[in-house]
């Protein structure tokens, strides 16, 4: 168990050294983008989350870990209040963004998920066209004009690295692309409403090792423009991608820190325990 | 152990080429009878179904010059008008049900109740038609509801132009409202089968993209359910185009020398407005009713009318499907890859 402990603090100590080395990484401290204050969530009357306070750092990657049903992806839903989609649900405490409670009186749901966007798990094009499915945030936020559509779109795609492979069957249904492909453009139709926070539920779950591979690449490149919270089942992911890691057990924050430290000395038992495959 | 093991295994095929057998007989005997029917009804409407059937109206005295133009246009109207009542109220309802109402006790005995209407026996809707629709429950007859509370004897009401009379009497209208009536559990049942089939992941994705809940409704989850709401709209059109009983109760005309407008041809729809706009509140009969008159008649020839009627119905029927299912392949084509 030990040696996985190490195998996992050598990637991390790894990505250090060539983060140090790419251009535009500014290692300095950076704001907080999103917080949650004393947050508790019900479905029904079942407790799910129990007094979470967690801060997110703007620019970077925040990943949420933790075994399956820890309360990691409702907490993420939390963040741009998709968890209301589902009956008899009920949250207390504040989550706020940029200093504002989302949850306030006068907040637009429509308008906060346009500055959080979210990627699921399962890759969900929609039945149209490659086009038609990152023009679909900002159509329906108003946008009609042809030449700034189809700006939007060239730009969402190349930043999700799939422009190349998809400028020339633009037309053509997105459910024809791959698996890993229908994921990156699940990715670009969420760039293309231009948020702030991009919320990824294990988004490289479904995928095989080379297009996880690019997902995570892809990941890295935009937290120089965005806020990126991730839920990932893979601690190696973890590692690889994020600054900083959250570890939630049984509905509860256990440990949030630096993903360096929190990877190679954490400071609870059950971290080490879960990190190290222990249980989970 | 070694010998029994194939005496069950062959009692088990046994079984199982018997009960194929059996499904088999009962396709076949189904499509038999059917086949029957239809040999009968083109062996007696032979030589009578002509352009001049088409054209002319009934006749009570010579079952070579009846015809079923008035039945045509009647039956004609009748679907327009209930499809244009019961389509966008049952599609409204269902989306009502599934997407906004929440669980209470009201929605779920509506949604319990559905099926059950759906199976209450069509005459029922016509007795319902005949106080409704037809008398109004009698408020605007001299003396009635409508007469003590005003002073007046309220006998139709001018509505942007148009003078719709009061009660409705056996107008087609009448008619329509109650057929859309007796189709309008099933509409509904189907569009919210439709409507439930389209997988969450598609709504959750749209709303996450900052979608209200009517732009995911209407650009995600309404253009996947319209090939299961159609075929919804297929079996009752189908159902209502056949029905006999309820007209009966709301006075459809069994011997009628006029088609509603006074319109005989396809161009008049769009270029005799004033007799559109009639069209609804005139008397009617339906080929149904006009079949059922003819079957009845004690002169034999008429039975070669009745089938000869009977046929343009199937055909009716038939196309009208036929324009129903390349209606809701066509969307199916955009929506898959």
């Amino acid at each position: 168990m030990a040696s996985l402990l190490h195998s996992l603090s050598d990637l991390v100590k790894q990505r250090q050294e060539t983060e140090r080395a790419a251009p535009g990484n500014d290692p300095g401290p950076r704001g907080i983008k999103a917080e949650t204050r004393k947050l508790d969530f019900f479905y029904g009357p079942h407790q799910v989350l129990f007094d979470i306070s967690l801060t997110i750092p703007e620019r970077s990657v925040t990943a949420l870990i933790g075994p399956s049903g820890c309360g990691k992806s409702t907490f993420l839903r939390t963040l741009n209040r998709m968890n209301e989609i589902i009956e008899n649900t009920q949250l207390i405490g504040q989550v706020l963004l940029d200093g504002t409670d989302i949850y306030g009186p006068d907040v637009d749901v429509a308008q906060l998920r346009k500055r959080v966007g979210m990627v699921f798990q399962k890759s969900t094009p929609f039945p149209k066209s490659i086009f038609d499915n990152v023009a679909y945030g900002p159509r329906i936020a108003g946008l009609r004009d042809k030449k700034q559509l189809a700006e939007i779109v060239e730009q969402s795609l190349s930043r999700a690295a799939l422009w190349n492979e998809a400028k020339d069957r633009l037309k053509q249904s997105a459910l024809a692309l791959s698996g890993g492909q229908q994921q990156r453009l699940c990715i670009a139709r969420a760039l293309a409403t231009n948020p702030e926070v991009l919320l990824m539920d294990e988004p490289a779950s479904a995928l095989d090792p080379a297009s996880t591979a690019h997902v995570e690449d892809l990941i890295f490149e935009l937290k120089r423009n965005y806020t990126i919270v991730i839920v990932t089942h893979n601690m190696q992911q973890a590692a690889r991608v994020s600054d900083h890691t959250a570890f939630f057990y049984e509905g509860r924050l256990i440990e949030m820190g630096v993903t360096t430290g929190l990877f190679t000395k954490p400071k609870e038992k059950r971290t080490e325990d879960y990190i190290t495959g222990r249980f989970g | 152990m070694s010998k029994a093991l194939p005496a069950v295994v062959r009692s088990v095929s046994t079984r199982g080429r018997l009960f194929a057998a059996l499904c088999r007989t009962a396709i076949w005997s189904a499509v038999g009878v059917l086949a029957i029917l239809l040999a009968c009804v083109l062996w007696q409407s032979w030589g009578w179904l002509d352009l001049s059937f088409l054209t002319s109206y009934d006749s009570a005295i010579d079952p070579r010059r009846a015809g079923i133009l008035a039945g045509l246009w009647g039956s004609f109207w009748l679907m327009i008008l209930t499809m244009f009542i019961s389509v966008p109220v049952g599609i409204g309802a269902a989306i009502y049900l599934e997407e906004y109402a929440g669980d209470t006790w009201v929605t779920r005995l509506i949604r319990v109740n559905l099926a059950n209407l759906a199976g209450v026996p069509s005459i029922v809707y016509g007795i319902l038609g005949l106080t409704v629709f037809v008398r109004m429950f009698g408020i605007f007859r001299a003396g009635g509801l409508v007469q003590q509370l005003t002073g007046w004897e309220v006998v139709a009401v001018k509505v942007v132009g148009i003078r719709i009379p009061l009660p409705l009497g056996s107008a087609v209208l009448a008619g329509a409202l109650t057929l859309s009536l007796m189709i309008l559990p099933v509409i509904i049942v189907a569009a919210q089968e439709a409507l439930r089939a389209v997988p969450p992941s598609i709504r959750h994705a749209s709303l996450a993209l900052g979608a209200t809940r009517w732009q995911t409704i209407r650009h995600q989850v309404l253009p996947a359910a319209v090939p299961g709401m159609l075929t919804g709209i297929i079996l009752s059109a189908s159902r209502a185009i056949g029905e006999t009983a309820p007209l009966i109760m709301v006075g459809a005309a069994t011997f009628l020398r006029s088609t509603p407008g006074g319109i005989t041809h396809l161009t008049e729809l769009l270029t005799n407005f004033p007799s559109v706009l009639d069209a609804p509140f005139s008397e009617y009969t339906a080929m149904t009713i006009q079949v059922y008159n003819w079957v009845k008649q004690p002169s034999d020839d008429y039975r070669h009318a009745a089938a000869a009627g009977i046929l343009v119905l199937l055909i009716a029927l038939l196309s009208l499907n036929a324009l129903a299912i390349y209606v809701r392949n066509r969307f199916q084509k955009r929506l898959s890859v």
